[in-house]
């Protein structure tokens, strides 16, 4: 919620700054004397969550280009010249490579909790197709970085998904060489990846600054859906309330980020790449990282190659139209009974798309007769139900639900004597 | 409701976790389940057993590296913290037993001169290539192995000991069956027998006990900051939780006044 400034500066020198380059004032006016709806949960922790972990990937990203090779012949021998001779090298993998988990761990809660409490609704329109291109960038970067360390899922994972290039029709072929710099993956292409894995957090860094901007002229959505409507009342200070909140909810999370970097570095990873690229050597499974599994579940439930690159993009796509296939003018699904249900059913559908990403598709998980039903024939489905949840229900919900009333206010909404809201939802 | 609520959204995120954490043991399916020992640098607190590092570097040298490479681990690695600790002496003489071809010199030539610490362990074959050609199949480097195979150290140990007759319905077409090998065919011969690498501190040196010796000098090959890492993780874990510890109770101070 755009508020006016209140930024006094305080001695010569600020006031001084103040009228030529009022930077101060933006901090102040952004993270210090913004006004936060009183009722946030934890839920909107992760906002700065995320922005720890953008900068801790930058931070160790810078390092590791330090001492990583870009060549085929020695990418990785130097993955492994960091792990074992430079200095607290294996820390700084272990965080990065770890780090790209949890950032799309954070990621996915953040974008659920914006599905749960209706954040892509009008007046948030903008805010929320920034996230969703934040999350496309995301995805990119951790796929060029995934390539960088030449392990045989680097390889393979990376033919794969230069190879969905191919199947656009007649410019496919041509555009696929373009992208490897040559007729497979090789030298050029672990060159330009490493390039891009570089420039490509600078853009989401870019985007986030778009992303907190239109935070901060919407004003941020809050548990019960409602605007702010008398901010003495409804909203308090940025610092100390939410600072405080969300360093706690940081401090949490950064406990289960260390847990995986020092008890179990490799358990999100694969085995596989811990052995050289080999072009002549196809692993058994390829297979994405965790965070792009419902992805590869979708690509590989289409029969025709074309069909199933158009449905995995149409996947991230569909987000960003969210907010106009949402017919329902209640945002918070405390209030919406119905649509609560669906988007239980729908964390485990992704959840159930990611199992099926990692597994085999030919594995049988109901045997009948000879054949039963295989992993493919669930990816089908979930598939199927992925699309009609933004399709079918988000119009249909909106039409026919009945929603429980809303509180009157943020304040009486979590104040105590009036708390009925709680009481119902 | 809201208790509801927020029970099924933890239980959600505790199985996305706990799935995402699973996820890649789906590669391991229709393959027989693995021996598991115990490993005395499993846990929080896990290190390695440095005899049990010295025994598995001598059946590494004895037996593994006749046809292996391990091309990352270099002889000054047996002498740092964390790892078999050999003195710097012994070292030097182990690295003083291989011969490595340097240069060029000053007039252009390449020459010979004894291993020092600084040398990596040397290869058997110059390449990949060539050990195909002689073995049949090119043994894999083993700095990773560890790293490199679901179940690690269990895969590795499963595997040495797991040499038995073919059923009589498989087809052997070469090589010897395995029981943990994937497709259980498998090029290499079974590497160890009974007494076979003369253990020096009175250990029986039984194919049990080398297999679980050398798995766990394989995985000091492939994770020789491992040490460094546990402790290291005790401690940031003891200060995060104090600062959560901090951090909740100011918050709960600074909001006291809010609600």
């Amino acid at each position: 919620m755009s508020h006016q400034s209140t930024y006094t500066p305080g001695n010569g020198f600020s006031r001084w700054l103040d009228a030529r380059l009022p930077v101060m004032r933006l901090v102040n006016d952004s993270f210090v004397d913004y006004p936060t709806p009183r009722n946030l949960n934890y839920w909107w922790t992760f906002g700065g969550i995320l922005t720890f972990c953008l900068a801790v990937q930058i931070v160790t990203g810078i390092v590791l280009a330090m001492h990583y090779v870009p060549t085929t012949e020695l990418a990785f021998a130097s993955v492994e010249h960091i792990m074992r001779d430079v200095n607290y090298g294996w820390l700084i993998r272990y965080v990065h490579s770890n780090g790209a988990s949890m950032f799309f761990i954070a990621v996915y809660i953040h974008m659920f909790r914006g599905l749960y409490y209706g954040s892509y609704k009008a007046p948030r329109e903008v805010l929320w197709i920034l996230g969703v291109l934040i999350y496309l960038l995301m995805m990119a970067t951790a796929f060029f970085g995934y390539v960088l360390p030449w392990g045989q899922m680097s390889f393979w994972g990376a033919t794969v998904i230069t190879n969905l290039f191919g199947a656009i029709p007649f410019v496919g072929e041509a555009l696929r060489t373009w992208l490897w710099g040559g007729f497979s993956v090789g030298d050029p292409t672990l060159n330009r990846f490493f390039s891009l894995h570089y420039l490509f957090p600078f853009l989401i860094a870019g985007v986030v600054i778009l992303h907190v901007w239109a935070l901060h002229v919407s004003g941020q959505g809050n548990p019960a859906g409602i605007e702010v409507k008398d901010p003495a009342k409804d909203t308090i200070p940025f610092t100390p309330y939410a600072t405080i909140k969300d360093a706690f909810g940081l401090a949490l999370f950064a406990i289960l980020f260390a847990y995986f970097v020092f008890y179990n570095p490799n358990g999100l990873g694969e085995p596989d790449n811990y052995i050289v690229a080999n072009p002549l050597s196809t692993p058994a499974h390829i297979v994405p990282e965790w965070y792009l599994l419902p992805f590869y579940a979708i690509l590989r439930a289409v029969p025709d190659k074309l069909g199933g690159v158009v449905l995995m993009f149409g996947a991230i796509a569909i987000l960003f139209v969210l907010p106009w296939l949402d017919t329902s003018k209640v945002r918070s699904a405390r209030f919406r009974p119905l649509f609560k249900q669906f988007f239980w059913i729908f964390v485990a559908v992704c959840i159930g798309l990611g199992y099926c990403g990692g597994q085999s598709p030919d594995k049988i998980l109901l045997a009948v007769g000879d054949g039963g039903f295989d992993v493919t024939d669930l990816s089908r489905i979930l598939t199927v139900y992925y699309f009609a949840h933004f399709i079918i229900l988000f119009p249909v919900l909106g039409l026919i639900e009945k929603p429980k009333p809303l509180p009157e206010s943020i304040a009486a909404s979590v104040l105590p004597g009036t708390r009925q809201d709680k009481a119902t939802s | 409701m809201k208790s509801i609520s927020r029970a099924l959204s933890l239980a959600a995120l505790a199985a996305g976790l706990a799935f995402a954490a699973t996820a890649p043991a789906g590669a391991a399916e229709g393959e027989v389940a693995l021996k598991h020992a115990e490993w005395s640098f499993e846990g929080v607190f896990g290190v390695y057993d440095r005899d049990a590092l010295r025994r598995g570097y001598k059946v590494y040298k004895e037996v593994c590296a006749v046809c292996h490479s391990m091309e990352y681990v270099k002889f000054r690695n047996l002498a740092e913290p964390g790892g078999p600790e050999f003195s710097e002496g012994q070292v030097k003489a182990l690295a003083a037993e291989i011969t490595v071809t340097d240069g060029p010199d000053s007039s252009g030539e390449m020459f010979e001169r004894p291993g020092e610490p600084k040398d990596a362990f040397p290869s058997p074959y110059p390449n990949p290539e060539a050990s195909a050609a002689a073995l049949g199949a090119a043994a894999p480097d083993l700095s990773l192995m560890a790293k490199a195979r679901p179940g690690g150290t269990n895969y590795i140990y499963s595997l040495l000991t797991g040499y038995v007759d073919a059923p009589e319905d498989f087809h052997l077409a070469t090589g010897s069956y395995n029981l943990y090998f994937p497709g259980h065919q498998i090029a290499m011969p079974p590497p160890l027998s009974d007494g076979q690498v003369d253990y020096e501190d009175g250990t029986p040196n039984t194919v049990d006990q080398m297999a679980k010796d050398v798995a766990h000098f394989m995985m000091w090959a492939a994770e020789p900051k491992l040490e460094q890492r546990h402790r290291m993780g005790f401690q940031v874990l003891i200060y995060l939780l104090a600062l959560t510890g901090i951090l909740y109770f100011t918050m709960r101070k600074v909001w006291a006044g809010a609600h």
